[in-house]
């Protein structure tokens, strides 16, 4: 009996592990669901969006506070990515700068995208800067990265450089930062479906769920008045001045 | 106390540290999978375990180290009950442990500059089973018909 005895500690061990594991990852998945898959914001109005992706008249508008150095932004991005095929001129994408302080080069990366908006190419610039984030987060000077990301873009970087350091790229983004913190954005992603807060995870289910809700919650005179009215003008890649 | 006794004790305890370890991990690892730390900003543990750093391959650094600890929980319990070879797995994945866990203070003091107490905890435990490992008295093993060893 004493030969068999570890290995049936062991076994137990394991299946006790994975049993607990299991059932408090069952808890916890409970707690993010009932925590709130929409929690209203409190502040209605916010910064006008400069940047946004998808027709101006869209029943769903998915807004995102975010920072370029955060892995979860990043994972969010291609989410987010897929979503906006998924369901086409239904669903727009507002974006706004959340640098977080924790983050060394959040803030430099936040500014050389609006450098970037400033010529046109801000979700370039965007899409750019997440794509290659594990390779810039890890340098000590981004700004020979950014100035790259800048020339593929085929950007004027010389004017993208003295765009970066300017106050106007700054107050866009603080501007962006401190309308987050009026509406209690506190960590990024951040994300609000028709100003409704959606909790984290960010999967592609979970976000599906949400904007199929606030599709049914749309009214269908939502529809009939964009078929009345002109079509809206559709930003793919733009920006919005 | 003969050595053999000092042996079975100090690798029970190894096994009771790896199973906080592997009971830390293991939170770790689904907080990871429920996405509650899957946002940066919520503190120092958000900043690690929402880095880069804190996958591989997609896989969460916190599994493997639950892996590892369940690997270092049933290693010293079958060293405890004599088993030689348990003894030299014991001691390569703790070296191997060890190894990692300095890497990764490494990254949460001079890269990501913020530290996540689970993952101090860990460490902490980690550098316990080193040093266990070490101090355990080395004594010249027989193998016995059943598998097991006797000093």
């Amino acid at each position: 009996m004493k030969r068999y005895l570890p290995f049936v500690v062991i076994a137990a061990v394991a299946v006790l592990t994975v049993g607990a594991g299991a059932l408090f990852y069952r808890a916890k998945q409970g707690a993010v669901a009932s925590g709130g898959v929409t929690r209203p914001s409190t502040n209605e109005t916010g910064a006008e969006p400069l940047h946004v992706r998808g027709q101006l008249g869209a029943p769903v508008t998915l807004e995102e506070f975010g920072d370029f150095e955060c892995p979860s932004c990043a994972t969010a991005a291609e989410v987010v990515s897929k979503l906006e095929q998924d369901y086409g001129p239904r669903l727009r994408v507002v974006w706004r700068n959340f640098p977080l302080e924790m983050h060394a080069h959040a803030m430099e990366a936040a500014l050389a995208a609006e450098a970037a908006g400033l010529q046109g190419r801000f979700w370039e610039m965007h899409d750019l800067l997440y794509k290659n984030q594990a390779v810039w987060t890890k340098a000590l000077d981004v700004h020979p990265f950014f100035s790259m990301y800048a020339r593929s873009l085929h950007l004027d970087v010389e004017r993208f450089a003295r765009d970066s350091t300017s106050d106007e790229v700054k107050v866009r983004v603080v501007s962006n930062r401190d309308d987050g913190v009026s509406r209690g954005v506190k960590n990024t992603p951040t994300l609000f479906i028709n100003r409704h807060e959606v909790r984290p995870p960010f999967s592609s289910e979970r976000l599906h769920e949400a904007i199929d809700g606030a599709l049914a919650e749309s009214t269908p005179k939502a529809f009939e008045a964009d078929r009345a009215s002109p079509p809206a003008k559709i930003q793919p890649r733009g920006d919005r001045k | 106390m003969t050595r053999a006794r000092l042996q079975t004790i100090f690798y029970t305890i190894a096994a009771l540290i790896a199973l906080i370890g592997l009971a830390d991990a293991t939170y770790l690892t689904v907080t990871h999978l429920t996405g509650e730390d899957l946002v940066c900003g919520s503190g120092d543990c958000s900043a690690v375990l929402g880095s880069v750093y804190a996958t591989v391959a997609g896989i969460p650094t916190a599994a493997f180290g639950a892996l590892a600890y369940f690997a270092v929980f049933s290693s010293a319990l079958l060293a405890a009950f004599g088993y030689a070879r348990a003894r030299i797995f014991l001691t390569l994945v703790v070296a191997v442990m060890f190894g990692v866990t300095l890497w990764l203070l490494y990254v949460q003091a001079f890269i990501l500059h913020a530290f996540c107490p689970f993952c101090l905890l860990s460490a902490a435990l980690t550098f316990f089973l080193a040093g266990i490992i070490i101090a355990t008295p080395s004594t010249t093993l027989q193998q016995s018909e059943d598998g097991s060893t006797t000093p």
